[in-house]
This record gives structure tokens, sequence and C-alpha cells, in this order.
């Protein structure tokens, strides 16, 4: 082993021997070129990460005495004694699993309409399905509160249900909530999607069609299976972005996701409990780092699934 | 007849789409176009009125939208050009210069990309040790460079310029930066054009972080100026909601005339990888 990796170095300095200085001056731009990058980032970056970790082992308060080490016992406290915490992870679940799936199926069948051949102004058709990801999830909220209002909304209206609390009401909040999120997402999905649909080779769909498969099937048996690593990638993206929402309910609701915390999810209790009323950032941090495990084993199961269910 | 029925279904569906994507803009602008007791009628009123001038000097009264336009375009200029310049430079580096290093490099700034974001409660710490609460320094510093600038320019840079390209450059004698800045930097416009959309649009929008570290009216951002409007003894809708547009409108001027460049662009670096 040892002579063989001698037997490739002196092999490597050989030709680069004229070309010494010019390595030396590459690595040495290379060094300098990211290092403005990289100290920044390391600062502001990578550093508060592990910050946070320290943090997360205090019992500390923004505003108050000297922070005090306890240790484990915020992650003891968040993990077997606070009911608010266990329903925001159900509550944030809940959300994702009525915002994620019709999202996605959704982008995936309007990337697929889109690439058909006879479909005109597609330009025009995937500017207007983009436009909402342009939008500030501020005024998508203002403007989705107006559509949900109980009293004057439009869509109590046009649904015909009278006086119906969509932000009372646990599961309703949930769905007006992913109804937000779903209006924001899918049109950037459709376009990773298109992208991914402009790299299956005409062949596969000829070759099908040859064989009598419709366009239903050639959807679920070809394009599908194909676009496997686009989709694990837009399922991984919406676990993470998913598992952190917040803004959404809390413009829609208040800082606590409403009157029951019915629609308080894990990184708005988070907030909460930091920036709220307590600003307490030591049990915040454990928060943190409780839902940072949380969503790295929901990524892992999402791609453990996916790759089950969709095979070549 | 069943290819025609197909292709009758794929327009409604397409049509249906666009119209629920594109409906909240319109009704954006029918609510800032009318006063909150039209917009509080039921049924709905769901066509323009002409209360848009006045919705406008109200919201103008209740919030100072000329220093929040300044501030905003102070913070996300600053930080724009400093991601297009950071971040393409070491993209640059870590795509065609060899060094030691350089993968673990590049694999870090990636592994954050998948990190869930952080809690911003160690940020905020930081930053009021450097004393920087209340003063822009806040919201411009840490997001100077971003892990997801340069992941992009990096694939951005290997899909575009080719190695030869840069042997070439060298052969001819020109220096690292020389072919960075000559070489480099032309070919990557389009790649250049995308980042600075993203990046302007991510600030421009943001008000979480904002909210935190800017307490002072001095300093407030234009989101920021519209979060003030919609308190808890606020419940004006039609001037919520003309703030709300009236910020919206600068990207959209933005955005439609560069769509088509833009959304190629944003494939051409997500996809790939």
């Amino acid at each position: 082993m040892e002579t063989h990796t001698k037997v490739g170095k002196k092999t490597n300095t050989k030709p680069r021997f004229q070309k010494g200085s010019q390595a030396k001056k590459d690595a040495l731009s290379g060094y300098l070129y990211v290092a403005p990058f990289f100290i920044l980032f390391l600062s502001f970056g990578i550093f508060p990460i592990f910050y946070n970790l320290y943090i997360s082992l205090f019992s500390w308060k923004l505003f108050g005495a000297e922070p005090e080490f306890i240790g484990l016992q915020n992650y003891i406290w968040l993990l077997t004694d606070d009911p608010t915490f266990i329903k925001s992870v159900v509550n944030t679940f809940s959300i994702w699993i009525i915002s994620t799936i019709p999202q996605l199926f959704i982008a995936l069948v309007l990337a697929y309409v889109l690439n058909q051949a006879f479909v005109k102004m597609k330009d025009m058709f995937r500017m207007g399905i983009f436009m909402p990801f342009i939008t500030s999830i501020l005024a998508v909220t203002i403007i989705f509160n107006s559509l949900f209002s109980r009293d004057f909304g439009l869509i109590n209206f046009i649904i015909g249900t009278e006086g119906l609390d969509w932000k009372n009401n646990r599961l309703l909040a949930h769905f007006a909530i992913a109804t937000m999120v779903n209006w924001r997402w899918i049109g950037y999905n459709t376009i990773i999607y298109m992208a991914g649909l402009q790299t299956i080779g005409k062949d596969l769909y000829e070759a099908a069609t040859i064989d009598g498969a419709n366009k239903i099937q050639q959807f679920f048996y070809i394009t599908i299976p194909q676009l496997r690593p686009i989709i694990l990638f837009t399922i991984i993206m919406s676990s993470i972005g998913g598992m952190a929402l917040f803004i959404e309910p809390l413009v829609f609701l208040d800082i606590r996701g409403g009157s029951a915390n019915q629609g308080l999810t894990m990184f708005l209790y988070l907030y909460e409990t930091a920036f709220g009323t307590k600003y307490n950032v030591g049990y915040s941090a454990a928060i943190s780092w409780v839902m940072f495990v949380i969503v790295v084993l929901f990524a892992l199961l999402n791609w453990f699934i996916t790759t089950k269910v969709i095979k070549d | 007849m069943k290819n025609r029925a197909g292709r009758f279904i794929s327009y409604l569906f397409l049509i249906i789409s666009s119209i629920i994507s594109v409906f909240p803009f319109y009704w954006m602008f029918v609510i800032s176009t009318n006063t909150t007791a039209e917009a509080n009628k039921f049924p709905p009123k769901i066509i323009p009125g002409d209360q848009f001038i006045a919705n406008l000097q109200n919201a103008w009264e209740n919030a100072d939208f000329i220093t929040a336009l300044f501030n905003t375009l102070i913070v996300a200029g600053t930080i724009t050009i400093s991601q297009l310049f950071f971040c393409s430079l070491a993209a640059f580096a870590l795509a065609r210069l060899q060094f030691k290093g350089r993968n673990f490099v590049f694999m870090l700034i990636v592994s954050t990309l998948l990190l869930p974001p952080v809690s911003p409660i160690p940020l905020y710490i930081i930053v009021s040790k450097f004393d920087w609460i209340n003063s822009l320094y806040a919201v411009i510093i840490p997001f100077l460079v971003g892990a997801f600038g340069v992941f992009l320019m990096k694939q951005f840079i290997e899909t575009a310029i080719h190695p030869e390209l840069i042997e070439s450059a060298k052969m001819d004698g020109a220096r690292n930066f020389q072919t960075y800045y000559r070489i480099v930097l032309p070919i990557l416009k389009p790649g250049l054009a995308t980042l600075a959309i993203i990046t302007f649009m991510a600030i421009w929008n943001d008000f979480v972080w904002p909210s935190i570290v800017l307490k002072d009216q001095s300093v407030q951002t234009l989101q920021l100026a519209v979060r003030g409007l919609q308190n808890a003894y606020n419940r004006d809708t039609a001037l919520i909601v003309t703030g709300a547009f009236i910020t919206t409108l600068p990207l959209l001027a933005i955005f439609i005339p560069f769509s088509r460049q833009f959304i190629s662009g944003l494939t051409e670096g997500s996809v790939k990888g």
C-alpha cells in the first residue's frame, strides 16, 4: 500500500516540476479567494450552530441574571414535561402532510402537462405559476388572512360555508396554513420537475406508445421512475422546509399559534420561547436541537420510503 | 377524439392552476382599491374600487415608507453585491483551482445547506455582543456570504466554463485573478443574474430576523413597516393590504421582464448535482 502511494507520488511530481510555481500560485490564490467567504461563513454560519449547543446547556435568560450551567436539564424538561412542545410537533407534522403531498403531486402533474409538445404559450403559464414564489411570505399571509376570514372571507363565500372559523378550529387552521404553503411552493416545484423532465429521453415515451401505453400509464411507469432523484430532492427539501415552518402561523394566528396553540409549530414555539415573553434562550436552544434531530430522522425516513416506493 | 379530450383537460388544468396562482395578486389589488368597509362585506366585493390613492396616503401616514425603502435598498443592495463577488470568487477557486482541503471546504458549505435553519438565538447573542442591535450592520454583515450562493455559482462554473479555457488563459500569461475577472465573470453573467435576483428577493422579503434586531423606527425595513401596520389595535384591512401590495410591486417589476432567464437559471443551478 505504502509503496504504491509512493510510486503514485513520484509519477505525479515529474510533469508538475516545470509548472511547480504555477501550482503553488494556484494553491495560494485558492486559499486567498475562499478566505473572505470562509471567514464570514465561519463566524455567522458555522460558529452559531455550535454556540447554540453551548447555550442549550444553560439556564439562560436574554435580559436577566448571569447564565447558569444546568447540563442536560433543558432537554429533560423538554422531553418529559412539556405538553406544548408535543402539541407543536403534532401540528408541524399535520401541516406538513396536508401541504407536501398535494403540493408535490400537483407540481408533478403540472410539469408533465406543461412538458407536452402541443401546449402553447409555455412561458406564460410557467411565469404565472411561478409568480407566487417571489412574493413575501408576509404579503401572502396577509392576503390569505383576508381570503380565510370567518365573516367576510371569499373562501367561505365560494364554498358556501358562511361563518366557518378557519382560525380557531385546529384542523381548519392547519388546512388554511397548508394552503398558503402550497400556493407559494407549487410553482417552484413545477419548475424543478420541468427541468428534470427535459433530461428524460424521448425514445422511452415512443417505445411505450408503440407498446400501447396511454399518457396516464406513461406518467406512472416512465415519468415518475425516471424523475426519482429529483422527486427525492424535492421531498427532502420540503421536509426540511416544512419542519421549519413558522412565519405563516405567526402572522395568520399569533406568536403562540393561536389562543389554544392550535397552529403552534416547532419553530414557532422555539421563537416564542426566546423572543416572545419568556426570553428563555437556553430552553429555546434545546428546542432547536431536538427539532434538528427530528428533522434529520424525518428526512432520512422520507429518503428511505421514497427509494423503496419508486423503483426504476 | 380521445386526444382532443386529453388536450382539453390539459389546458383546463393549466388555466385553472394559473388563475389560482395569479388570483391572490388580483385580490391584493382589489382590497387596496377599496375601503375597509367595502372589503369587509359579505358577499365580498370582487371588483377594484377607486380608493387606492386614499389607502396609499393612509399607509404613508402610518408608516415611514421612505426611510424603510431607503434602508431596504441599502441592506439588499450591499448583500447582493457582496454575495455576487465573494461567492463567485470562492466558487471559482473551489471549482477550478487545485488546493488542499478544497473538497472538505465545499462539503462543509453544502452540508449547512441541508441543515434546517438554525435558531436565530446564537446569532442574536453574537450580534448583540458586537453592539449591532438597532443598527443595519445586524441585518447586513451576517448575510454578506451564503452557502447557497457558492453552491449555485460552482454549479454554473462547472457546466459553463471548461477547464481548458482556464488553462489556455494561463498559457497566455493571465494571472488567476485576471482569469476570474476577464474570463469567468463574463461567462458567468446568467448565473450571476440568477443569484442576484434570488438574493435581492430573499433580503427584500425577510422580516423575521429584522424584526428581532431592528426595533427603532429609523432602522426599519419595508417588511417591518408593513408588519407594523398590522398590529393588535389595527384591523384596517385595506391599509395593511395596500402596504403589502406596494412592497410587492417592485419585485414584480423586476421579476416579470427577467422571468424567463431567471427561471431557467434557477433550474440549471438546482437540478444538476
